[in-house]
């Protein structure tokens, strides 16, 4: 890097409004990825944390698929599911979005119905007693021993645990038996649920869906199923991904232009016996550098600003993974534009180094 | 013979013919002298060293540098062959505007692999005996045409090249000047054992030189030394 390293800070102007661009590229995609991850936790973290494998959802109709808000699984189908080879635990698991109120204080939240002994909700559910998570126990008001409704039902409040919140809404766990008549608006309490929480170690999965009359899909493939998720998550990854594929284009463009005006000075060098592979080195080396250190800039910028809107209500997530995975990608892609680029250099001509012409 | 050329044609393609920029030369230069090369523009001089620099590859003849048949090297074994055995003293100075004079000669020793630290007192001696030594941080666009011409020569010689190739070194400059940097090409040469060749428009200079040979269409003629 001996020519390329003077070269960086001969035309300081040049690279530093280019690591501009490339911090402030960073700066968008590490926020964007943050709240992306936000978001999505708020969507579905109490499915992904459940104890299970596979969720079973009733088969929908010919032509539609599986949908949290339209599936119903009898009881019949949980017994069959439980009596499946290779299945160790199926659990009824009851899901409904709706309004609670506790004083004069009302917030959406997402009922869960579990069995009381089934050990899922993080904390001990009874009929008439309710495990709520800690963001809706905030939005109402309520502690532990106090009252509040949900739907049609009167319940007290059990424990105050967790972060668990779906469909943007957070959960309250109940008992099955209370999630079904609120299901039902009190009138019938047939033994239904939402789906089936499957822990399965080697089960043949299309044989119990047979017999259950049910549809079984991972945990992370039965996340489309919950409505805003697909949509939420898929347009802000294709933000993501284009300002991924904007800076590798931006970054290309950038070294194009820099390579074209460096090739009289390549042509010296090759003359003066400089292999290729040593040039192209040089030059890779000087693209890479402008790009960690823009992107580190950037990231640092997105952590920083990340842990101050974290503290207000934007759901935003702020770990390594988040913050990490963007800026390599960012690196990565950005070195690939670089790349291709710079490749021109091993078309230069030494020769044309020599007459009187430049 | 430090650098040789045995009956060397080279074509460029012209269309749908080739123009023939080398006709049948040959050349011989040995070590500690001076070939003087002159001619009309676009006789070919330039091609002449473009050749013996391994820049091209000629269509028939024999470039034999410092003992290396060159015919058969690969390009990476050509650059190599550059880096080492060859100086260039460009027609334009050619610097790299990024670093200083010192630099410039610092990345001869980069572009071998050795660490351009090592060679710092030998760019520095070569800074001095070129006459540059209160110049030696300077960058090319802090120096004059006959100092740029001046670091272009001490770079040609940092890797202790046998052939040195010159190609119009004082175009660019006035007279005096001129006579200052041919003074100095000689005195080089004379020291440092190079075999040089000097391509000139200047009839001034082929009093210095121990060979003075006139090209004309791509043919080289034999002339009686000055
Ligand atoms: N890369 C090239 N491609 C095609 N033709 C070339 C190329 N380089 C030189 N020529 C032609 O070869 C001939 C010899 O050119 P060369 O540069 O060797 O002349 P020269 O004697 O150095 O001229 P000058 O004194 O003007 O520098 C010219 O006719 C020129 O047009
Ligand atoms: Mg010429």
């Amino acid at each position: 890097m001996f020519v390329a390293w003077r070269d960086l800070r001969f035309a300081k102007g040049r690279f530093a409004l280019m690591g501009a661009v490339v911090v402030l590229i960073t700066l968008l995609v590490g926020l964007l990825s943050g709240l992306t991850a936000g978001l999505a936790r708020e969507n579905i973290s109490a499915i992904t944390g459940l104890p299970a494998d596979r969720l079973a959802f009733a088969a929908p109709p010919d032509g539609q698929s599986v949908s949290f808000t339209n599936s119903r699984v009898p009881e019949r189908a949980w017994d069959t599911w439980a009596r499946q080879p290779g299945v160790t635990r199926a659990e009824p698991i009851g899901i409904r979005t709706l309004n609670a109120a506790a004083g004069d204080r009302t917030a959406g939240v997402s009922a869960f119905g579990v069995e009381p002994d089934a050990g899922i909700a993080p904390g001990h559910v009874a009929p008439g007693r309710a495990v709520l998570s800690e963001k809706a126990a905030k939005e109402l008001a309520v502690e532990p021993g106090g009252a509040l409704r949900v739907g049609t039902l009167e319940l007290r409040v059990e424990a105050v645990a967790g972060e668990d919140s779906f469909s943007h809404t957070p959960v309250v766990w109940v008992s099955l038996d209370d999630w079904q008549r609120i299901g039902h608006r009190g009138t019938s309490a047939d033994e239904q649920a939402t789906v089936i929480a499957l822990t399965t170690q080697g089960a043949d999965i299309s044989a119990g869906d047979e017999a259950a009359g049910t549809e079984t899909r991972t945990v992370d493939g039965a996340l489309t199923a919950i409505g805003s998720y697909q949509a939420e998550n898929g347009s802000l990854q294709l933000m993501r991904g284009f300002l991924f594929v904007i800076s590798a284009l931006v970054i290309g463009a950038f070294f194009t232009v820099w390579t074209i005006q460096r090739s009289a000075d390549i042509a010296v060098l090759k003359a003066l016996g400089a292999a290729t592979p040593y040039l192209l080195r040089d030059a890779l080396g000087q693209a890479v550098l402008m790009l960690a250190v823009g992107t580190g800039a950037g990231t640092g910028l997105a952590v920083v600003i990340g842990a101050f809107i974290r503290g207000g209500d934007v759901p935003f997530v702020l770990d390594a993974p988040t913050v990490l995975v963007p800026a390599l990608v960012m690196i990565a892609l950005g070195a690939l534009g670089a790349a291709l680029s710079i490749r021109r250099i091993t078309a230069v001509d030494p020769l044309t180094a020599l007459g009187s012409a430049r | 013979m430090t650098l040789l050329l045995d009956a060397v044609t080279l074509t460029y393609p012209d269309g749908d013919s080739r123009l023939t920029a080398l006709d049948d030369v040959s050349l011989e230069v040995p070590a500690g002298t001076m070939t003087a090369i002159v001619g009309p523009s676009g006789s070919g001089k330039s091609s002449l060293l473009a050749v013996a620099a391994t820049l091209v590859t000629p269509d028939r003849g024999r470039v034999v540098v410092d003992g290396t048949p060159t015919r058969e090297l690969s390009p990476a074994q050509k650059s190599a062959l550059r880096r080492v055995r060859v100086g260039i003293v460009f027609q334009q100075p050619n610097l790299l505007p990024a670093l200083t004079s010192t630099e410039q000669l610092q990345v001869m020793a980069h572009l071998d692999g050795r660490k351009p630290r090592q060679v710092r007192a030998r760019a520095r001696e070569l800074l001095h005996a070129v006459g540059l030594d209160d110049k030696v941080d300077r960058r090319p666009h802090q120096l004059s045409g006959g100092q740029r011409q001046r670091v272009n020569i001490a770079r040609a010689l940092m890797n202790e090249p046998a052939v040195l190739l010159v190609d119009e070194p004082t175009s660019a400059l006035d007279h005096e000047r001129g006579a200052a940097i041919l003074d100095l090409l000689v005195r080089l040469t004379r020291e440092r054992g190079t075999a040089t060749v000097l391509v000139t428009h200047d009839r001034a200079h082929l009093a210095e030189a121990d060979q003075v040979r006139a090209m004309a269409d791509g043919r080289l003629d034999t002339q009686a030394p000055a």
